[in-house]
Order: C-alpha cells, then structure tokens, then sequence
C-alpha cells in the first residue's frame, strides 16, 4: 500500500476528529476511535472527496469505516 | 503552505500564521482545510497570542443536513476574530423546536438564531407545482412563517435569521411558468416578500436570501440530487462554504466585530499602475481592460460609502499629485469628497492607520485596510493585529469582489444617519479646521451654534438606539450592549426612561447622538446607561444633556442619581464625567443639582 497515501488519509482523519496523527494509526477504525461517530463520518468521506478529487457513491459513504477500508475504496477510485 | 503556518506558529508569529491561514482560506476553502484552521487557532490561542476574538452562541434549525458546513463556519468566522459556539437542532424538528420553550433555541445564552428551511420540506407541494397555487396557499405558507417568528419572539431576545424560499432550477411548467402570474416563480416570490413583511414586524429578525445566494452562485450547480436523496445534504460540497459565508455576513453584524471604516492604498489598488513612476496620464484606470477592474473597485466604495462605512486613504505618494488624480482624473468615480481622511505620505502604513482611527475617532478594531502589496498587509496585520486587513490575490479583477465578499462590511440595518455619515464626516472636517481659526475654546463652541434637542424614545428611533448602544465605546459610562428588542422592552417598561437627544450645529445635522436610560425607583434613579457619539465629543453637550435629564428628574420628584462607571480599554473619555458633574465619592448626585446647568453656548 502506498504510504505517502495512507499518511495522507491519517492526517485528514485526525484533522477532523480534531486529533494529531500520532493518535489515528494504521489500524485506525470507528471502533477504535470513540469520536469517529456517523456525523463525523460523513465529514471524513467529505474531506477525502475534496482532499483527493475523487467522488464516492452512497453506498461506499457507509462502508468506508476504517484507514484499511478507506485505502482500498481509494485505490479502486484511482487505479 | 501548510508546513509553512505550522513553522509561523512555531515561531510564535500570530501575525504571519494569521495571513498565510486567511490565504490558504481565500484559496482553497472547504472541509479538508476547515479543521486545520481550527486545529491551529486553538495552537494559537493556547499560546496566549492576542486574538482578540469574540464569542458568539448560535443555534441552527434547520430542514435539512447542514452538518458539513459548520466547521466551514466556524473556520471562517475565527479567521474574521469571531469565535463560534454552534448547537443544531435534530434533523428536520426546526417547528417542534421553536414552538417548545424548553427548545435548543432557548438555551440561556444564545445570542443568535438560524432557520433554515427549504422550499421542499415547508412546501412541498409548491416545489413540485403541484395543487393549487393560489392566494389562500401563498397566506397560509406566509402565516406558517410568522407563527415561527412570533413564537420565537414571544421566548427569545436572541437575534433571529430567517432562509426564505428558493426558486426550483427547473419549474414543473417549463417556459410556460415564466407565462403568468400564480407560476409557481411567482407564487414562491410572493411568499418570500411576505416573509420579509412578517420579520419586520419584530426587531432582531433578519431575512437570508437564500434564493438570491443560490442563483448567485448558479442555480443548475448549487444542490446535489445524490446527496439530498442518501444524506438529506441539498447543497453540492463544492458551494457549502458559500452558505457558510452567507450566514457569518449575517452573524458578523449582529455579533459587532465590524469595520467602520475602510482605508485604501492609491497605486494598483484604485488604478493600475503607479502614479510617481506612470504619471497621472500612464495610470490604468478607464472602462476598458485593466482600468476597469479599478473602477469596479470604485464602485464598491461608493455602494460601502452609501451603507455608511467610512472611506480614507493611506498610500505612500506625492501628496499633491495624488490628490490630483483623485480630483481630476476622468476614470475616477470616488473623489476626495468621499473620503473623510487621507494619509499620503511615506510613513509606514501602521502608524498611519493608528492616526487614522484617532482622526475618525474609532478603534483600529473598527478599521478594515485594502492593499494590493502583500508586505504592506503583513505589516499592518503584525503591527496592528486588530485591523480587518483584506486578503487579496494579485490579479486585482478579484479585488471588488474581495470587498463584497468581506463581512465586516455588512449591516442588517442602516439608519438614515448611516446614510448621512459621509456628510457628516465633512462636517466635522470643516469644524475641524474652524478650531483652528478661533481664539479660545469657549469662542469655539460659541461659533458653533448648537442645538440639543433631548427627547423621549419613540419606536422610530429604536434601530439608532440600539445601534448606539452596540457600536459607542469611547464616551460610554457603562457600554451595556443592548438589542433594538431590548430597547424596545425598556421603552416599554414604565420603571425605566429611556432619553436621546439629536444635535445641530452651524455645519449640519449630527443626527441622534446621546442615549440616556435611567431606571427609577421610588425617588430614586439610576443610570444605567449614558454615552455619546464620538461625533460629538469635546463639546460640552454630555453636561447639557445631563442639565436637562436633571430637570426632569427634578420634575418628576427624583431625589438621586446614581451614576455609574465601568471602565474598558477604550472609554477613558468618560472616566471623569461622573466626578466633574456633582457625583460624590459614593458615585450618587443629590437633586435637586443647581449647579449642573445647560453651557451657555447650547441651545435645548
């Protein structure tokens, strides 16, 4: 997995759950993170929409619920 | 640019980290960028750098998902000094929440109120053009509207902003909508002038227009069909920061952290070119191509100066030569008569706005400063960080619209004093220089021929009061900030009075200058407010307007007054007044006072 990305990922998670990246790790998820709620979520998949010019359907919105799963809805945008 | 605010921060350089952040806002504003601003405002305020910010508690009720762009919000609010503390309502329970007192509009606190309901939820059937759109649909929507207002007027002081309705992009009758009257275009027109009909009868209730925001940024483009239909989110990301900005233009008057006065820099920023290299003849400044991009800039000065912000000029220039050009050149549509200051000299820009604002009598808070020369606007932002310094690319086609789009320059209400504020500024220009020509001060005020008129406030003078009473900061004895639905309660209260007075003099009408309100009981009166504009300060009216009220009270039996002072950073001009008109050690003045009388040179 390309790192720069995923660091980039991580940066944008913990710039809207107003943490700093030490505290959003590889294996960050909404189960590991308590503030990352379903409001949140969609600022999350908002930020990485504008962050990267990429556009997401709905269904993705919901599945996009960890670093993982985020890199591989990414990649399948980008490839 | 991003590595560069954290190095600013890390520096300790408020100033630098401020105009790189307002940069990279004015550039790429959106929700990837929002939380950083805030991440490092938070840095900032942490380290006690001095951003003077004011807080200010809004509630949003709303239809529909506007989540996203609260931190757009709030970012852009903190970069214009204001801090924002946001509550929302539950998704689409705007009504419940404004109809039960125990609602999140009703939080003790809460200095603003947003709501936000769109054509398609409140009326669905006239956003489809379906039923009937007649005159008893367009009244009922109208009255739906008003028993919102009413009822958050009847439980809430609170400042209340109201979306109206916006057109659909596609009516359902095609072309044919455009054909007649009762179109569903006119139907919904008909109910946004109503809603308009329906906030004026309240003070502190403000229409948004919403459609007009919409059809300003491209009615085809605004919303997002997808979004509305999976997240009940109607606005396209791409314009949610537009209606962020569309609501901090209407928080941002009602929070107070205005620009009074806008100072603007000459070469490159009002023409093209410079003056001292170009010459009057080489300046671009015309209706084609660039000169044009100048003169819109010109215009947004006029259309400022006519909303009663005041204009001044600080340019490192050949005085003359500049003053010339604002004269005489035939591409300029401002000219020296709409300016009340001019700085052109080659001083530094920040000393020459500290003694701008002491000209105009105003705080450099209250100064918003446009310069094409980005090291000019650092300056002033390090120098004097309380200045509105106006963030511009260097393409000046952009510069009018950097103007129309700053919200310090908004009003929800303009007096007809605001209105008058250039004239009056000429004015004081003319009495300035006649304090030059007479031989003692008394002489002076003798030549000035003034009237004071005190009078009781009626209902047409409440916007002014109250406008008083937020914006007055230098000669106020208490600065107790009040509404125009506070005024208005106190006028309506018989244990208060509530006094103004209107001043004349030989050059012009000042307007209503002084507020007065004094709570009484028993024999007893207090003042709980008393202050003056800056217009007139210097001329002995605060002692005749105080003659005056003590007559009254005289009158009315009253056997005290007791003044009170509370000092701010900025009214050092009214901290001897109690102690120079007959207030005693316990702040109290015995009545009846013979002492205190009218100066002989004031007419009341």
């Amino acid at each position: 997995m390309d790192m720069e990305k995923s660091q980039q990922v991580r940066q944008i998670i913990a710039d809207t759950l107003f943490l700093s990246i030490d505290e959003v790790g590889e294996d960050a998820s909404q189960d590991t993170l308590k503030n990352w709620d379903s409001l949140q979520q969609m600022n999350i998949v908002l930020a990485l929409e504008q962050s990267f010019g990429v556009r997401f359907k709905p269904e993705e919105f919901t599945l996009m619920t960890s670093i993982e799963k985020i890199l591989q809805h990414l990649q399948a945008k980008q490839a | 640019m991003r590595k560069n605010i954290d190095l600013a921060i890390a520096a300790n350089d408020a100033a630098l980290a401020m105009a790189l952040m307002a940069e990279l806002w004015s550039v790429h504003a959106g929700l990837a960028t929002a939380p950083l601003v805030l991440s490092w405002f938070n840095k900032l305020q942490s380290m006690g750098e001095g951003l003077d910010a004011k807080t200010l508690r809004l509630t949003v009720l709303r239809s529909f998902s506007v989540e996203p762009a609260v931190p757009l919000l709030k970012a852009a609010a903190m970069l214009g000094g204001v801090q924002l503390d946001v509550t929302l309502g539950d998704f689409n329970t705007y009504a419940q929440d404004l109809l039960s007192p125990d609602g999140p509009a009703y939080e003790v606190g809460t200095d603003a109120v947003i709501l936000a309901v769109q054509t398609r939820d409140i009326a669905p059937d006239i956003w489809l053009g379906q039923g009937p759109l007649d005159e008893a649909r367009v009244a009922a929507v109208i009255a739906e509207f008003a028993g919102l207002i009413d009822a958050f007027r009847s439980r809430s002081d609170a400042a209340l902003v109201v979306h109206n309705l916006e057109q659909p992009a596609w009516p359902a009758d095609g072309v044919l909508d455009g054909q007649s009257t009762g179109s569903q275009r006119d139907t919904i027109f008909r109910i946004n002038a109503g809603i308009v009909q329906a906030a004026t009868q309240h003070t502190g209730v403000y229409v948004l227009d919403y459609d007009g925001l919409v059809s300003r940024h491209g009615r085809a483009c605004w919303s997002d069909e997808a979004r509305w239909l999976t997240m009940r989110l109607p606005v396209a990301m791409e314009n949610l920061h537009h209606l962020a900005d569309e609501w901090l233009k209407h928080l941002v008057p009602i929070s107070g952290k205005i620009a009074k006065a806008l100072i603007v820099d000459l070469d490159n920023t009002l023409w093209g070119g410079v003056l001292g290299e170009d010459g009057p003849d080489g300046i671009e400044l015309d209706g084609e191509y660039p000169g044009a991009a100048f003169q819109a800039v010109q215009r947004v000065l006029l259309d400022l100066s006519r909303r009663g912000i005041i204009l001044g000029v600080c340019s490192k220039n050949d005085e003359g030569d500049a003053l010339t050009v604002l004269r005489d050149h035939p591409g300029m549509l401002v000219r020296p008569d709409d300016f009340a200051v001019f700085k052109i000299n080659w001083q530094d820009k920040a000393t020459n706005i500290k003694a701008i604002a002491q000209e105009l009598n105003i705080g450099t808070d209250a100064i918003a400063f446009l310069d094409d020369n980005a090291a000019e606007r650092l300056w002033v932002r390090q120098s004097l960080p309380e200045v509105h310094v106006i963030e511009v690319s260097d393409d000046p086609l952009g510069y009018a619209d950097a103007l129309r789009a700053a919200p310090v320059f908004e009003r929800l209400s303009v007096s007809s004093e605001d209105r008058q504020r250039k004239q009056h500024y000429a004015d004081q220009r003319a009495r300035q220089d006649l304090q030059g020509t007479v031989a003692s001060l008394e002489d002076f005020y003798q030549s000035l021929d003034m009237h004071l008129d005190v009078f009781v406030v009626g209902a047409s003078d409440i916007q002014r009061v109250a406008q008083l009473t937020q914006k007055t900061n230098q000669f106020n004895l208490t600065t107790r900030r009040y509404s125009e639905a506070d005024i208005a309660k106190f006028v309506e209260d018989p244990a208060y009075m509530v006094y103004a007075a209107r001043a004349t003099d030989r050059f012009g009408d000042s307007g209503i200058i002084a507020v007065a309100m004094i709570a009484i009981a028993d024999n007893h009166a207090r003042l709980d407010t008393f202050l003056m504009s800056c217009r007139v300060i210097g001329r002995t009216v605060e002692t005749a307007m105080l003659a005056v009220l003590a007559r009254k009270l005289e009158d009315a039996g009253i056997k005290t007054l007791v003044g009170e002072f509370i000092p701010t950073p900025k009214n050092a001009p009214a901290s001897e007044f109690l102690a120079n008109h007959g207030f005693g050690e316990d702040q109290t003045l015995n009545l009846p006072a013979p002492s205190l009388q009218v100066p002989g040179w004031i007419k009341t």
